[in-house]
């Protein structure tokens, strides 16, 4: 669905990104996983088009997307739920998830999924006409998961879920991504810190470092690498 | 003072302080989009009065025709500016679109007092605003109520593009994240460009009813009232279109009413606004309507 070949990526004299190559197939969930500053989000906003790469080629659904702004990214099928989770603190938790709706036009619809994301969160319906700054970190998480949800995106990309989030409620989250993806078939690309819970849903992982990928397979695989094990799963 | 002079300056005072109002919230928009202080708004109010005056004295058009045809040409300059002076600045240092701003600003008033001429030109008011008109024992002159309701309409119509519509959402949540409205599908360039739109077209509304109460016309015209719109926003909290309304509004009628309460004071009419100015900021540096918000990286 999402391949990657050869991404190079700078800021002013950083190198953020020196080739990374990864693919994404439809149906599954990959993980993205690393250490703090190894190009994990660079990696996102680049695919977003928020970030331009020096080199390299992405391409969905079999044509390149390099080069297009954000909204067209979008409208090719793709959501991001950016690091930090940035939801509209000024908008209502209902506007934001219109907002996530943004690209369409089915307005019943849209009203439906809507009510659809209430059922899968309902702490959210609770707080409907409250603005988004008066929610807590973790309902805010879910409210920036609904709101990429609302494009009805044929990829769903995340950008550390549980950041800042109790153990109890990012192991919520990491569950209802698990459930999506088994339910409705929705492609993930995830990026988590903590590499445990992340390869623990994952289908397929990769392991950045400083920009490169150094380790990739089958998550499962990965979780008894004594490299991995080592070096994020802290079992010595 | 007695009742009914009370009763004349206070509407006064509004009618002044609606068209603060109405070019305030072309600030308050831009800023509260780009972190921009729009320099150059100012002129826009110039310019709107100046394509009125054309489309009546030369084109010879009906006013209801040339007043509406004033405000699209400038909301279209509007665009152009947006789109060749400021668009290229975004991901430079917001210095660079500041010294842009002022730059546009130079440009539009010698252009104007090149195309223009820099002799004042008499504003002529359709005839039905010129009337006296008797308001319960209170005389006004017909263009202060018809300024007045104008700019409520307008401010109406405002409102609703921004609360209801999801181009005005879009508008709400680019003042808080560019790159995450991008995110949500917004094509957020175009999202400015409407905002510039609005906020220049308010401005040559304002610049209309500005030349209909003071009629007399010239291309520095924009100055005087940029500077108090842009004061006015700042007091009602800049970014917050709201404010921009109250504030104008205040800071037209305490103008009116000092002067009106203190004669002698008259000379310094203009420091007053500046003096509240000071005062708001020692106060409250938000605004009235304002809230702390952290500064944009
Ligand atoms: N906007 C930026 N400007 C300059 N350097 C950046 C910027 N964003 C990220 N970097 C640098 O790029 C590298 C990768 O960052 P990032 O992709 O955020 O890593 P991760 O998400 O894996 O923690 C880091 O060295 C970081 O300091
Ligand atoms: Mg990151």
């Amino acid at each position: 669905m999402l391949d990657i070949k050869n991404l190079h990526v700078s800021y002013g004299g950083i190198r953020a990104l020196q080739g990374i190559s990864l693919h994404v197939p439809e149906g599954k969930i990959i993980s993205l996983l690393g250490a703090n500053g190894a190009g994990k989000s660079t990696t996102l906003r680049t695919i977003m088009g928020i970030v331009k790469p020096t080199e390299g080629s992405i391409e969905f659904l079999g044509g390149n997307i390099l080069g297009m702004k954000s909204f067209q990214v979008v409208m090719k099928g793709i959501a991001l739920v950016p690091e930090g989770r940035r939801v509209f603190t000024n908008l209502t938790v209902t506007e934001n998830l219109a907002l996530g709706a943004y690209t369409r036009n089915d307005k019943v619809q849209i009203q439906q999924d809507i009510e659809e994301i209430y059922e899968l969160f309902p702490r959210l319906r609770e707080r409907e006409k409250q603005s988004a700054g008066t929610l807590s970190g973790g309902e805010q998480q879910m409210l920036a998961l609904g709101r990429a949800l609302m494009s009805k995106p044929k990829l769903l990309m995340i950008d550390e879920p549980s950041l800042g989030l109790a153990p109890v409620l990012s192991q919520g989250v990491l569950s209802r991504l698990k459930e999506l993806n088994q339910t409705r078939g929705q492609t993930i690309l995830l990026i988590e810190q903590n590499a445990r819970a992340a390869l623990s849903i994952a289908d397929y992982a990769y392991i950045l470092e400083t920009g490169r990928i150094t380790l990739e397979g089958p998550a499962a695989e990965l979780a008894t690498n004594d490299a991995v094990r080592k070096t994020y799963l802290g079992i010595h | 003072m007695n009742f009914e002079a009370f009763l004349q300056n206070l509407s006064n005072g509004i009618s002044l302080g609606s068209l603060y109002a109405l070019i305030a919230i072309g600030y308050t928009m831009v800023y509260g989009i780009l972190r921009l202080i729009n320099f150059a708004h100012g002129d826009l109010v110039m310019l709107g009065s100046y394509v009125a005056f054309y489309g009546v004295a030369m084109f010879m058009l009906p006013w209801w025709l040339a007043f509406p045809l004033a405000i699209l040409v400038t909301a279209g300059v509007g665009i152009v500016i947006e789109r060749s002076a400021y668009k290229p600045l975004r991901d430079f240092p917001r210095i660079n679109l500041f010294t842009a701003a002022v730059a546009v600003s130079f440009l539009l008033e010698n252009l104007g007092i090149v195309i223009f001429g820099g002799r004042p030109k008499a504003f002529e008011r359709p005839a039905f605003m010129d009337q006296m008109l008797n308001l319960g024992g209170v005389s006004i002159v017909s263009y202060t109520p018809i300024i007045i309701i104008t700019a409520l309409v307008l401010f109406g119509l405002l409102l609703l593009v921004i609360y209801r519509t999801k181009a005005g959402m879009a508008m709400r949540a680019l003042s808080k994240d560019i790159e995450a409205t991008g995110l949500m599908g917004v094509n957020t360039d175009k999202i400015i460009m409407f905002a510039f739109m609005l906020g220049s077209a308010l401005a040559a509304a304002g610049g209309i009813l500005w030349a209909i109460k003071f009629p007399q016309i010239n291309p520095l015209m924009g100055v005087m009232p940029g500077l108090k719109a842009f004061i006015a926003a700042v007091l009602g909290g800049i970014g917050n279109v709201g404010g921009a309304m109250i504030g104008g509004f205040l800071l037209g009628i305490v103008e009116i009413m000092i002067v009106a309460f203190f004669p002698e004071l008259s000379g310094y009419r203009d420091a007053f606004a500046y003096a509240i100015l000071i005062l708001l900021l020692l106060f409250r540096p938000t605004g009235i309507m304002g809230e702390v918000q952290a500064e944009k990286v």
